[in-house]
Parts: structure tokens; sequence; C-alpha cells
């Protein structure tokens, strides 16, 4: 966990005093609609078809058990029991009123939480893996450098006004769980072969209705140079970004159309000017930030104790979560928990307030106070004793939150859609449950292996559809839902783009559809370990389109 | 973004003025008596772009009461009351189609 300090403390006390007042002066008639809906937005408050909508920053995707406590306190109290988490690893309450907001943002803020930046045209929360910290194949924690940048971007009065959102992501692991090609900048932390860390620096990935993966534009960046060559990007960005355009306003459409070796040449010029100024990062600024990370204190325990394994004999059910959603630890003894927020007929994100103090409660006995929001929108206990899993299991069992199905058929990700979004087309969340249900039989979605389906309502591609193994975009023909399917999309370090399967199909036949797919998928994979994803790589999508479109 | 008075309404059918209340957010319609409810069934119905025009600049002008105000489809049931004339509306109208997290609202 990262602790604040009196600075940031201030900062958010201050803004909830400030949108407290905007809000009354709205509320009285002396501001209107036009003046303060752009206030609102810097406070995270959109209008949705039912309600107002309140997105929470979650930086970096890490909340303590204290926190998730205050979440699930505004969600009871407040909102109507629930809350959703997000792609972008924030939560979403989707029925607060207006007059009520700034009680949630002083609540919110009690536990040093903010809706800041979670929306307008300005640098978002900064996502990264939610095994940070964790993971045993990473460099180094990346979220000291999303606290950089945090720190940084934070009410930044150039970055502020920028020609679209902006949104970026950092990992330190060979393999990719933050989505990072699929952003407008993304970050990569490795060590080069002199063995010195630094950054790989994408730019220009992005979803929405013109999708683009990410362009490296610089190889190897160091961390000296870290904040220097990202605001260097954002200088460029912000002088050049198409401004009478909003569908051509983001970074990713400036560099699609200058050419990542332009764009590419024009930081490099901008940032000539800057590097070896005030903005060269001092080992002993980042050391500071490093060391406000509090870290578990680990015993000295061993992998593979006897409890386990007893258990995983006696219990099938436990041997199936084991193998589903337990990933190894960095330390021996520990492991990396990953609760599904994916039951059965369930909205893909959403966790009960009830859930969300369970959650906390096992943080504290079992995770050393620490939860993590990952982008497929499950939960994560990311420091626990393997002694300790047998307990855990029967508690997220208890709990609603141990349905073994990470990573398969079911692990869906899904944007609010219709139901909630005043911008969508289509119904998403139907379809996932749809879905949930078709593929229930967890030995059919184990045999399937690793499988995502990404959900989307409208094109701006809030549920990530482009990189969905199999991907679903609801569209609107003549006032009825309609659902184009994408095949072979990834997110991960060979993220791609899906390619289009065919015409749309209507919603009475998307689950339909879907199960035709992975049927097709079972008579088309070579051995039963080839992927999905590999299977579609390896025949293209024909085979497919042709078993779909002689059956409807 | 255009203003909805500069938009040139095309009516096709009959329609009615909506609007999401400004303090909680909740759905309201516009009210023959120039009131607002949130009762679709109460909405004032034009079926006119004159008239469904002549409304939405009234709405439009309670800025201080709704958000957001716009012209929406209606189908009008037998007893000649209006009812949502799309999805969308459906959904303002009845809430999200599934059964909510921990069964509040539902």
């Amino acid at each position: 966990m990262y602790i604040y300090d009196t600075f940031d403390r201030t900062l958010v006390n201050e803004r909830v005093a400030e949108f407290r007042d905007q809000v009354a002066r709205r509320l009285s008639g002396e501001l209107t609609e036009d003046e303060f809906k752009p206030l609102r937005l810097m406070n995270g408050v959109y209008l949705q078809l039912h309600a107002y909508m309140l997105r929470v920053a979650l930086p970096y995707g890490t909340l303590s058990s204290e926190q998730m406590r205050v979440v699930a306190q505004v969600a009871r109290r407040y909102d109507r029991g629930y809350g959703h988490f997000t792609t972008r690893q924030n939560i979403q309450f989707n029925w607060i009123r207006l007059s009520d907001m700034p009680d949630v943002l002083a609540d919110l803020a009690s536990a040093e939480l903010h809706a800041m930046q979670t929306s307008g045209n300005c640098v978002r929360n900064i996502t990264s893996d939610q095994w940070a910290g964790a993971a045993p194949d990473e460099v180094e924690d990346p979220r000291i450098w999303a606290e950089v940048l945090r720190q940084h971007s934070t009410l930044h009065p150039e970055f502020l006004f920028l020609p679209r959102k902006f949104k970026i992501a950092i990992t330190a692991s060979a393999h990719d769980r933050a989505a990072i090609k699929v952003h407008d900048i993304g970050l990569r932390l490795y060590r080069n072969e002199a063995g010195e860390a630094g950054f790989e620096v994408s730019v220009g990935g992005g979803l929405g209705r013109t999708p683009f993966i990410g362009k490296v534009i610089r190889p190897f960046l160091a961390k000296r140079d870290f904040l220097s060559y990202i605001e260097a990007i954002l200088r460029v960005y912000n002088q050049y970004g198409r401004r009478d355009n909003i569908y051509k306003a983001r970074i990713k459409i400036l560099v699609h159309e200058l050419g990542a070796e332009c764009f590419a040449r024009e930081v490099e010029a901008e940032w000539r000017t800057i590097k070896d100024g005030a903005l060269a990062l001092d080992p002993a600024v980042v050391a500071d930030i490093a060391a406000r990370f509090r870290y578990p204190r680990y015993e000295p325990l061993a992998d593979d104790p006897p409890e386990v394994a007893v258990l995983r004999r006696a219990e099938p059910r436990f041997a199936a979560w084991l193998a589903n959603s337990v990933a190894n630890h960095k330390v021996a003894g520990y492991a990396i928990v990953t609760l599904s927020l994916k039951p059965e007929g369930g909205p893909p994100g959403d966790a009960t307030a009830e859930q969300m103090d369970a959650v906390a409660d096992l943080a504290d006995r079992f995770s050393f106070g620490e939860i993590r929001v990952g982008h497929e929108q499950n939960l994560v206990l990311p420091h626990v004793a393997q002694h300790d899993l047998p307990e855990i299991w029967r508690a997220l069992d208890r709990n609603g939150l141990a349905t073994p199905n990470v990573g398969l058929v079911s692990d869906i990700i899904a944007c609010p859609g219709l139901d909630y979004c005043s911008l969508a087309n289509a119904r998403s969340i139907p379809v996932a449950q749809e879905l949930t249900r078709r593929f229930r039989n967890l030995d059919l979605a184990r045999d399937l292996g690793r499988l995502h389906i990404n959900i989307s309502g409208c094109i701006n591609a809030c549920g990530h559809h482009h990189v969905g193994h199999i991907g679903i975009l609801g569209v609107e023909k003549n006032g009825e839902e309609f659902y184009q399917i994408t095949l072979g999309g990834r997110a991960d370090e060979r993220a791609q783009l899906g390619e289009l399967l065919g015409p749309a199909v209507p919603y009475a036949q998307v689950a339909d559809v879907i199960e035709d797919i992975v049927a097709a998928y079972l008579d088309l994979r070579e051995r039963p370990d080839e992927l999905f994803i590999d299977t579609v790589a390896r025949v293209g999508i024909e085979p497919f389109k042709e078993h779909v479109y002689a059956v409807h | 973004m255009t203003s909805p008075l500069q938009q040139k309404l095309k009516i096709t059918g009959p329609v009615v003025i909506t609007a999401n209340r400004l303090a909680d957010g909740t759905v309201v319609y516009r009210g023959a008596r120039g009131d607002w409810t949130t009762q679709i069934t109460e909405a004032a119905v034009a079926t006119t772009a004159p008239a469904a025009s002549e409304l939405l600049v009234a709405a439009v002008a309670e800025d201080v009461l709704v958000v957001g105000p716009y012209v929406a489809p209606v189908e009008l049931d037998s007893s000649g009351r209006s009812q949502p004339g799309n999805l969308r509306e459906r959904i303002r109208v009845g809430g999200p189609t599934f059964e909510l997290p921990g069964n509040f609202g539902s």
C-alpha cells in the first residue's frame, strides 16, 4: 500500500469542499447545466440513463481493506448496495443522487479515495498489473512508477485540457496483465542486456471506434528520463492533437496520421529541450516515493504445505479453485488469489456491499490488508500464505467469490451497456449473463482452456471487445439490438485486434452463435492444449465463419 | 455539441419530452400542465414537430429542475396512454433488464 502524505489529503479535502459549493450552486440554479457539467465531470460524476453515476479512482488497482469498507459503506448508504469494478481499475456507483454527492466524496476522502480525473480530457487513473509487487516474473513493482506519474499528472495545469482523455498503463512483467498495448501510453519496465532497468514506451494504442495497437517509439527509456519523456509525449499531443473533431482527437489518430517514426521524432525534439531540466528524475525522489509503499512482512514459509494437499485430494471443488484461481507468488509459501466477480448469471464486475466487506475482512486476515482490482473486473488478494488457502477458499465460497472460472469462457469482460449507459446502443450484461449460463459446466470450461469473451454495448469499446478472443459489439439496427462478433483479438504482450466474423446477429441468437464458435473450436483444434486463440491464429476465421453462418 | 433546440425535429409518431431530475437523476416526463412527472403515462404527447418543439423549448427553460431534456418516441396503448417507444426508453422506465446484485431495487 502507498501511504499518502498531508499534501495528498489536503488536496482531496479541498476538492470535496470546492465540489460541495459547486453542487449547491447548481441545485440553487446559480449555475446552469452547461456551466456545471464540466465541473461534475472533473469529479467523476456522469449522468446515465436512470441516475447519476460516480466513478471513483483506485490508483493502479490497489486498495486497502479500510478503503474497501468505505466503498461498501458508500454502496450501502448512498447507492443500492453494490458497485461495479471497471476495466480501468475504477469502481462505479450507479444510483447516487447529485444532492448526496458531496457527502459521498467526503466519506471517500476519509479513506483517501477520490474521483478526480476519472473523467474529462485529462490523464486518467494510471493502471497497472493487478499482481504488481507479488508477481514472480516482475522486474520491480511498477506501481512506484505509476505513483510517480500520478503525482506529476494530478491537476497538472498543462494537461487538464488535452484534446481528449488520456490513459496510461504500466507493467513490469514479461506477461502483460495490464493491456498496455491498447493504452494511449503503454510502459513496460524490463532489464536491457546491460542489466539496467528501464521502459519500453508504446504510444497510440486504444480501442473505441478506431482501434489501434500501440507502437513502440522508444525501445528503452532510462528511469531518469521517465517523467520528461512522458511529458514530451503529452506536449506533442497537446500541440498537434485534433481538437476540431472528437472522433479524431485521441493520440492514436495523431500517431497514425503522422506515422510512429515522425511522431517519435517530434517527441524526441521536444524531449531534448526538457530532459535535463527539472523533470530529470532524482533517484532520491523516486526512492522517497518507493519508501511510502508498505510491503508485507512475510514469514519464512515453505511452498506446498500439507493442509493444502490434503484438502486438494479430499475436495474436488477446492482442487478446481486451486488450479484456476491461485497463482505463484514471488515469495515462497505465499500465493496470489483471484476472486472471480463472474458468478453464473451475475453482472460481470459487480460486487455487493456485503461481498466488499467480506473481502475487506479476508484481506485483513489473510492478505496484509491489501486488495487489487484487475482490468478483467475481478479482485485479487495478492499476498496469501499458502497454508491459509483452505480457510480462505471456504470463506470465499460462502460469499459467492470462489467461482473457479478465472481466465475461462465465463470470465467475461462487459461494459454496463444499455441497461445503464447513456451512450450505449445495446445491452451487454444480459448477453454476458446468458453466456455464463450456457457455459456453466466448469469441466467443459476447463477443457476449453483460456478463452476471453469481451462485450461492449457500443463502439466506444469500454468492454474491450476488439481484444477479446471472442469480441461482441452491440449495435442498433432499426430499433433492434444486433451484435457484431470478432475473433482472434488479444490484449496481452502479443496484443492484436480481432477480425470481424460476418454480419451482425440479433440479440436472441448471440449465445447460440458463441456456442457454435466454441463447438467449431473443439472440432478445429489440433490438440486439447491448443488454446482457442492459437487455433484462430492457425486456421484463420474462415472455418469459424463457415460453421456459424451455415447454421444461422 | 448541438443544443436540442438547434436540432431539426423529425416526428414520425407520438413523442413526449423526457429528462432526468436535477437533484437525483430520476427519469421524468413533461406533463400536460407544464409539470414534471415520473409517470410516462402522464406525459404530454405531441404528434407534430411544432408541438414537440414547443414542449421542448419550455422544458429546456427549466434548467434548474431537470437535465438534458429531449424528445422520445412513445407508443399509445389501447387507452391512449403513452408507453415507451423503444428499448432505451423501456429501460429508462423499467430499469435494468436483469435482477440487480443483492436484489436491491429489483
